[in-house]
């Protein structure tokens, strides 16, 4: 095994487009799991951890630029992020546990692609955009469009994540949820994992909705069928019914041993359900 | 060669960069109070501190723990001066066969909160096959 470990971003770049193959490593809390199982042996790594200039957090008028290797507790812990994206920050908060949060980063939550990947869904409501650096110049990739199916994304041979850009909402949202639905309140992978953004107008009819699921398809999915649907009516029990049918157009949930179609199907419908009735509590 | 600190003492390490914090610590420094449980993250067993925060060993290679300060539980008390957390686990029966202790032990000691829920919260990537728990939160919020 081979280990580079580059101190800048542009050396990183160097040693990665020297090294092709090369695996590279942030946080370690998926690729140490692959490790300890044998699957890395004889790779070379690319550790990214000293790279210094992506640890950062740097706010701009039109939003905030998180490094990409900030552990998420860091993460957690900045007031603009927890004012302006809670739900991203309550996301980092169940990543795991605490031992985990202390060392995974967002951009490796990201090229990890899972399906499950808990903070994807505020992610998407929340259209944050990733920043990538590689031997061809700088990216910058609207983050829905990062991942191309189970643990697989559309990044490129020599590109590496430098950021994750969340835009500023242009106005507060009405009502907004995170929920994560899994089998142990920490170090578990989630059935089912929901974001939502909710703007009114001053006679209830809906303005916007943004809402995505995590682990109901190989990647996580908008809901634009509903959201679309939704959009200039108010929201009544019937039209809200609706809105739970229209739910499953733009999901494939699986079996599997975590759980069943028709579990993951249903809480997703009842969390959608309690969002748009205003069951869910606003803090 | 890579150096860090563990337990307050520089140290310097020369063998593989991919070699495991928890194996370096039980194999190359004979620090065996860290406990591996599963190796992959979930149990917490192997829980160390790391520029003072928790981090689970098992997962940390210790080519990334250049210039770190590591903390185990051989230094947050000795038998005959325990630390607060140990005398109350003690007392609460916060222990029983032990395994899964040091790890809790390490990210209690940074704890900053004594609600039942924040303990709860924090100490959730911790599993414990013998308490059932509450003994393990009665102890740390009665510290
Ligand atoms: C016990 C346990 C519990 C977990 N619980 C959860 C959970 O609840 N929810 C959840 O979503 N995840 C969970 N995970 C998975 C993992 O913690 C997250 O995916 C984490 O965010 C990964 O970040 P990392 O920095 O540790 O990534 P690493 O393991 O270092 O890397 C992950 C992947 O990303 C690539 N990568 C890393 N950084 C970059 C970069 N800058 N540019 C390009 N590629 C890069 C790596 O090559 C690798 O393929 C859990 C893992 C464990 C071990
Ligand atoms: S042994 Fe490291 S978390 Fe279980
Ligand atoms: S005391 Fe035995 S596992 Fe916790």
């Amino acid at each position: 095994m081979t280990v580079l470990g580059p101190r800048t971003g542009s050396e990183a770049v160097a040693l990665y487009e020297k090294n092709p193959q090369a695996i590279p490593l942030a946080g370690g809390t998926d690729l140490m799991v692959a490790w300890n199982r044998g699957t890395l042996n004889h790779k070379t790594i690319l550790d990214l951890s000293a790279v210094r200039e992506w640890r950062a957090i740097a706010k701009t008028e039109t939003g905030v630029l998180i490094g990409s290797l900030l552990p998420l507790s860091e993460l957690q812990k900045d007031p603009v992020i927890f004012e302006k994206f809670p739900l991203l920050v309550q996301a980092a908060s169940i990543v795991g546990a605490w031992q985990i949060q202390n060392r995974a980063t967002l951009a490796g939550n990201i090229a990890n692609a899972s399906p499950a990947g808990d903070t994807f869904p505020p992610l998407v409501v929340y259209e944050a955009v990733v920043h990538t650096v590689s031997p061809h110049g700088p990216r910058s990739i609207p983050v829905r469009e990062v991942f191309a199916g189970v643990k697989k994304t559309t990044l490129g041979p020599g590109e590496l994540i430098a950021s994750i850009e969340l835009p500023f909402l242009k106005q507060n949202p009405d009502r907004q949820l995170f929920r994560k639905v899994g089998g142990r309140a920490a170090m578990t992978i989630s059935k089912t994992a929901a974001a939502g953004l909710l703007w009114l107008k001053p006679d209830g009819a809906v303005k916007e909705l943004r809402f995505a699921l995590g682990s109901m398809a190989p990647t996580v999915r908008r809901l634009r069928a509903a959201e679309k649907f939704v959009k200039g009516k108010k929201l009544t029990p019937e039209i809200v019914s609706e809105a739970l049918e229209l739910l499953k157009k733009d999901v494939s949930p699986i079996d599997d041993w975590r759980s069943t179609i028709e579990y993951r199907l249903r809480v997703s419908q009842n969390l959608l359900e309690a969002f748009l009735l205003g069951h869910v509590p606003q803090r | 060669m890579i150096t860090f600190t563990i337990n307050g003492k520089k140290r310097t390490y020369k063998g593989l960069a991919f070699k495991r914090l928890i194996d370096v610590l039980r194999e190359d420094f004979a620090l065996t109070g860290t406990k591996e449980g599963c190796g992959e993250g979930e149990c917490g067993a192997c829980t160390v501190l790391v520029d003072d925060l928790p981090a689970t060993s098992c997962l940390i290679p210790i080519g990334q723990m250049q210039g770190r300060a590591i903390e185990t539980v051989e230094n947050l008390g000795r038998p005959d001066k325990l630390h607060p957390l140990q005398k109350s686990f003690l007392k609460h029966g916060g222990s029983q066969c032990g395994f899964c202790t040091p790890g809790i032990l390490m990210s209690a000691s940074r704890l900053q909160t004594k609600k039942h829920s924040g303990i709860r919260k924090a100490m959730a990537g911790h599993l414990c096959r013998c308490t059932g728990y509450q003994q393990i939160v009665d102890s740390i919020r009665n510290k």
